[in-house]
């Protein structure tokens, strides 16, 4: 069996889809040239001690890459409503490569929204010494883990008419309540915040301060919500595929 | 190759809201490698429960389910068996040929990507997007992805479901060509005359049970009957029906229908009888016929 060849065309499809395009690079590429230029000169932005088009760069990539993670959620819901996963049962391809290919292509997704935005960020002046890119994307593909699985979950609860909206809902509320597009700091907000998977996604900026990324708080609710969404992904999967 | 399809004792109920139902109540088929075998019955007989069972789809309650000697799991997953569902879409955003080479590559011993567009006639549209081909275009991707792994067993699920009769025709022709390379190939199906035309057997399924088993035509003759139709204007109906072979005898404005139990010799008996028969037709009871006879209450019964 050669996963290669199926995932070359999981990715194949992903990149023609317009949706994608739209989402997770034109949305998150606009966005941040609107909100970052004028505040280019900004060194602290909202206290938070991070210039303004880094924290942007990285609100918004991670914006972007949640979006690519999600997107596997509307492909899995695509093909179940056809009754494609029941033709998949029907080959030798086992469901460990299926899920395996599906986060792969959504990874690799992710990183061209990443490193697209990353190049936004060097045109307005983002200026970063190669181990705290490295350390900063590290973290990011750290804390997309949870993304995986929530795409996962998504795509065997919800239809192909439901999963759009609850994609943008979800996306647009982890945003904001992560600090995608302005820092949260201090308050009962950041108490919820340091609760999300997102909020730790946008921290990943940090580095960019010359300091560690994550604390201990913020390892632990990545892991956390890694491991809740991988048992839920496993029991949505399950209970899925019993009623097929 | 080495043995067939083997179904032994099957039983397979599923809880619903409205109770338990018996989709298969006992079921014992077995297929001959390189045999085309039809799988005929009315809607709720237990063909796709069956299909599911013998895919490995539903785990039977009892009995046991054996493909060339493995288990389905084991012949599905060494790209074995081929398979058609019933109603399935496919995916978007690859052309015909992108996405037959894509599940080309999961199979451990596929055909070459070109004989199987070849084979499904695909050849004209194999660069077109799948979403945007029609009807039959569709179901000829569906029947190449179910050969692409080069299988010793083909299973379509009534597979020309919603095609004209064209398309239809073509389509069996395609299946007759693969199977003609000693594969093995079944089908459920409500159309009997696909039954009847393509299979070299017909297993009829009713309530969950096989309730005939046999060539198609030695299931038309379990219902026995062929008839005799002549033109024989004002000829009394009780001297017919006196002659040999005959069973009943009806009237049809010119025409008399005579429903034989021995045609040959009602025919040879009618001629010397009535030589001013004209436009005479005699004609098999069709599958049709056998059908509803078989799958019906009585037969049930019995």
């Amino acid at each position: 069996m050669n996963a290669l060849t199926y995932g070359r065309y999981e990715l194949v499809r992903t990149f023609r889809n317009k949706r994608f395009f739209v989402f997770s690079l034109g949305f998150p590429l606009a966005l941040y040239y609107l909100t970052a230029t004028a505040n280019r000169h900004e060194q602290d932005l909202g206290g938070s001690g991070i210039s303004a088009p880094l924290y942007l760069m990285v609100g918004l990539a991670a914006f972007g890459a949640m979006n690519a993670m999600l997107a596997t959620g509307a492909r899995i819901a695509g093909e179940r409503s056809v009754g494609w996963n029941r033709q998949l049962r029907l080959t030798p391809l086992s469901t460990r490569t299926y899920f395996r290919v599906k986060v792969l292509t959504a990874y690799v997704t992710a990183m061209l929204t990443i490193g697209l935005l990353y190049i936004a960020g060097a045109t307005l002046g983002v200026r970063l010494g190669a181990t705290d890119w490295l350390e900063m994307t590290l973290l990011m593909l750290v804390g997309l883990v949870p993304f995986a699985g929530l795409g996962i979950v998504m795509g065997h609860l919800l239809t192909t008419q439901s999963i759009g909206p609850a994609m943008g809902g979800t996306t647009a509320l982890l945003g904001f309540l992560g600090g995608v597009w302005y820092p949260i700091t201090g308050g009962a907000m950041q108490k919820v915040a340091e609760a999300l998977p997102s909020y730790w996604l946008v921290q990943a900026s940090h580095v960019g301060l010359g300091g560690q990324g994550w604390s201990h708080t913020g390892w632990l609710v990545v892991a956390a919500w890694s491991a809740a969404a991988a048992v839920v992904a496993r029991h949505a999967y399950r209970r899925d595929t019993q009623r097929v | 190759m080495t043995d067939g399809i083997e179904l032994k004792a099957l039983e397979k109920r599923y809880m619903t809201p409205a109770g338990p139902v018996e989709a298969v109540r006992g079921i014992d088929v077995a297929v001959a490698a390189g045999e085309t075998v039809a799988l005929l019955g009315p809607n709720g007989a237990g063909k796709s429960t069956t299909i599911d069972l013998l895919l490995g789809l539903q785990r039977p309650d009892r009995g046991t389910v054996k493909v060339f000697g493995r288990t389905p799991d084991e012949a599905v997953a060494n790209g074995r068996v081929g398979v058609m569902l019933q109603a399935g879409g496919l995916l978007r955003e690859l052309s015909v040929r992108e996405l037959v080479t894509m599940m080309t590559s999961l199979y451990p011993r596929p055909l070459p990507v070109a004989e199987t567009l070849e084979l499904a006639r695909l050849d004209d549209v194999a660069d077109r997007r799948t979403e945007k081909l029609s009807g039959g275009q569709s179901q000829r991707v569906r029947f190449a992805l179910a050969l692409a792994s080069d299988p010793d067993l083909l299973v379509l699920d009534e597979p020309t479901v919603g095609l004209d009769v064209e398309a239809r025709q073509a389509f069996w022709e395609t299946v007759r060509a693969f199977a003609a390379r000693g594969k093995t190939v079944i089908f459920a199906t409500h159309y009997l005359e696909e039954a009847d035309e393509f299979a070299d057997r017909a297993v009829l399924m009713a309530r969950g049970k096989v309730v005939a088993d046999g060539p198609p035509t030695e299931i038309k003759s379990m219902v026995g009957s062929r008839t005799i139709r002549a033109t024989l204007p004002a000829v009394s109906l009780a001297g017919l029906q006196r002659l040999p072979g005959v069973a009943t005898v009806d009237r049809r404005g010119e025409a008399v229908v005579l429903t034989c139990t021995d045609s040959d010799t009602a025919i040879r008996a009618l001629l010397a009888a009535q030589p001013q028969a004209r436009d005479i037709e005699i004609a098999g009871a069709g599958l049709e016929q056998a059908f509803l006879q078989l799958t019906g209450e009585e037969a049930l019964a019995a």
